[in-house]
């Protein structure tokens, strides 16, 4: 009787299985719900597209102020690098024997600009910038990069609808691409 | 030291203790030889530490030198890397201490009961879990390697030991919930294809991670080698995909955004794509590709004519490793070497090749194959195809010159 009611048992539990991993109905009622607010307070990812880039607005004369204030001690005055990373320069030099990867000549979508900017810098205060500011400085690294004007104004409408150099320039994984 | 030593002025104080050492060390030696037969050997003659002595326990003092290779000199540390120095290590697990680091905003200083994990997006049910949560979900645990996908790179390859040319890899047994499972727990919606991982650190670190691979092997990990993840591998909570490049299995986990497209964060478009020598840059590049070196004999060390075990690691991120082949006479012939059991999907696994060194100069390198019948390729041939500018994904064979004195070193430099 007691293999019988182990049969049972079992029988049922495979049932379960099944049905729990086919169907994606299997729920152990671990965690809460998360709110929009607490959503919208952490999420800060921002697509290619621009579509999720936040309100506010910078002008690129802003963003040389927060630059030279807050970038230029690790990324150059004019980017050209330092303990920070060259952010300036290098376009048309990707196919050639010394490739310079920059904002201006390696980034396909300036949106992405702005969501490395406001994530990760500056490396010693991340997370410390306005939107505005993130802007304002997302515009003058692309005016550095000859890919803004002076008296440009940024938001998420015109920081979207600038067109990276190397926007086409991504090709996918054709690995394994070496033959023995 | 006794009460009396603060009267004594800093530097003499110092004096005085490196003499009491420069003693110790001679006497030890002089205690050494009389270990042998016929001696005692000091360690006998009373008894050692006390049980406890050490409540987390450490090396011997004697390995003392056995640490993370830190390179020297950059210009800043907060985002660079440290290697496992894989020469000095055996079997295929690395010790929690000397797992490879590479961060790009610092080690966070998380405090679990603190932490969050935010699961978000395409859901139906978008969910706050904490640490307690996490760990309440049915549990896994698999030996998984782990490698940078920068492990060199393909110019100047002029490091001197195995460390310093591919130490950027490490192998543990990572426990934790499946990925699949959590996000079951939140409900996918049908438009779900990607999920986008971010951390808890100073780089707000961002990668996209192809839905196929979240419902496949994916883990939420909490413990690496038996106790919970050091804070250089994530803790409390980190990403684990096995087999795929180490700057996807996302540290310190705190966010996971499911989504109909990739982010295409920096760290997918500027960083982490292959540049080819046409301009164009491979993106996406996920798996690390089969890979070996040889760890002993290896760079900077001395062997002697004789016998010796070659020995080293080979690892696939598409599964297992079939057969390691060796060469001992610069490439002209290869051998089969034995693979130690276990031979694990997606971790290290170690290999043995019996050799006798007849004291001429030569060349010996090592040579992975994984189930799949990829074969790890050569420099030149690997090159060939992807130019010197790709950085990221050299798994070329490793070759070491051994020279008539029988130094050992690096035979790309
Ligand atoms: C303390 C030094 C430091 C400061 C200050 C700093 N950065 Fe950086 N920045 C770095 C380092 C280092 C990196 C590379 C980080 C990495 O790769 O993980 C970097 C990377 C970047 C990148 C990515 C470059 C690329 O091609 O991938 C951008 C863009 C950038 N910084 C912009 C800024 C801006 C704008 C500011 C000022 C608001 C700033 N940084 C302030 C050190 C700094």
């Amino acid at each position: 009787m007691a293999t019988r009611e182990f049969r049972a048992f079992a029988a049922t539990l495979l049932l379960v299985d099944i049905a729990g991993s086919a169907l994606g109905a299997e729920r152990f009622e671990i965690g809460r719900p998360a709110t929009e607010a607490e959503i919208a307070a952490w999420n800060i990812d921002i697509d290619r597209d621009g579509r999720k880039l936040p309100a506010g607005h910078g002008s690129v004369a802003h963003g040389r102020e927060v630059f030279e204030a807050q970038c230029a001690s690790c990324h150059g005055q004019k980017g050209e690098g330092d303990t920070g990373e060259q952010l300036a320069g290098g376009q048309g030099t990707l196919a050639s024997a010394k490739p310079v990867k920059t904002v201006g000549s390696f980034w396909p979508y300036a949106p992405t600009l702005f969501d490395y900017i406001r994530r990760a810098m500056p490396m010693n205060a991340p997370q410390s910038l306005s939107d505005g500011d993130v802007y304002a400085v997302s515009g003058y690294v692309l005016y550095l990069n000859g890919l803004a004007v002076e008296n440009a104004v940024f938001d998420a409408k015109s920081l979207a609808a600038i067109r990276m150099p190397n926007r086409d320039g991504f090709v996918p994984d054709p690995r394994p691409d070496v033959k023995p | 030291m006794s009460d009396n030593d603060t009267t004594i002025p800093a530097r003499r104080r110092f004096l005085v203790q490196s003499a009491a050492a420069a003693v110790g060390a001679v006497a030890g030696t002089a205690h050494a030889e009389e270990a042998a037969p016929p001696g005692i050997p000091d360690w006998m003659r009373a008894p050692g530490a006390d049980v406890g002595s050490q409540t987390y326990g450490t090396p011997s003092r004697f390995e003392a030198g056995l640490t993370r290779n830190v390179p020297k000199g950059l210009k800043q540390y907060t985002s660079a890397s440290s290697r496992s120095p894989l020469q000095d290590l055996d079997g295929i697990l690395t010790p929690n201490g000397l797992f490879y680091e590479r961060h790009h905003g610092g080690i966070p200083d998380i405090d679990p009961a603190k932490h969050r994990l935010l699961i978000h997006g395409l859901v139906e049910r978008p969910l706050i879990l904490t640490m307690e949560d996490i760990r309440r979900f049915p549990s896994e645990s698999h030996i998984y390697f782990l490698e940078c996908s920068g492990n060199p790179g393909f110019e100047a390859i002029k490091g001197k030991t195995a460390s310093d040319l591919v130490g950027l890899v490490s192998c543990a047994e990572w426990t934790g919930v499946r990925l699949a499972t959590v996000l079951r727990e939140a409900g996918l919606r049908p438009e779900a294809q990607w999920v986008v991982a971010e951390g808890a650190d100073a780089a707000a670190l961002t990668r996209s991670i192809p839905l196929a691979k979240c419902l496949d092997d994916a883990l939420l990990v909490y413990s690496q080698n038996g106790e919970r993840l050091r804070p250089q591998q994530g803790y409390p909570l980190r990403v684990l995909l096995p087999g795929f490049e180490g700057n996807m299995n996302v540290k310190w986990l705190r966010r996971l955004n499911v989504s109909a497209e990739p982010a295409y964060s920096r760290e997918e478009t500027s960083k982490y794509t292959d540049l080819m020598p046409d301009g164009t840059a491979r993106q996406f590049t996920f798996v690390m590709e089969a890979k070996s070196i040889i760890t002993r004999p290896s760079g900077t060390q001395r062997i002697t004519a004789g016998f010796h075990e070659i020995t080293g690691i080979a690892w696939t991120g598409r599964g297992r490793i079939r057969g390691v082949q060796v060469t001992t006479d610069g490439g002209k012939t290869w051998q089969e070497a034995m693979l130690q059991e276990p031979v694990l999907n997606r971790a290290l696994t170690r290999f043995r090749l019996s050799w006798t060194w007849d004291g001429t100069p030569t060349t010996i390198a090592s040579r992975a194959i994984d189930e799949t019948g990829y074969v790890q390729p050569s420099f030149e041939d690997l090159t060939a195809v992807r130019g010197l500018k790709s950085f990221y994904h050299n798994n070329a064979v490793v070759p070491w010159r051994i020279a008539a004195d029988g130094e050992v070193a690096n035979g790309y430099a």
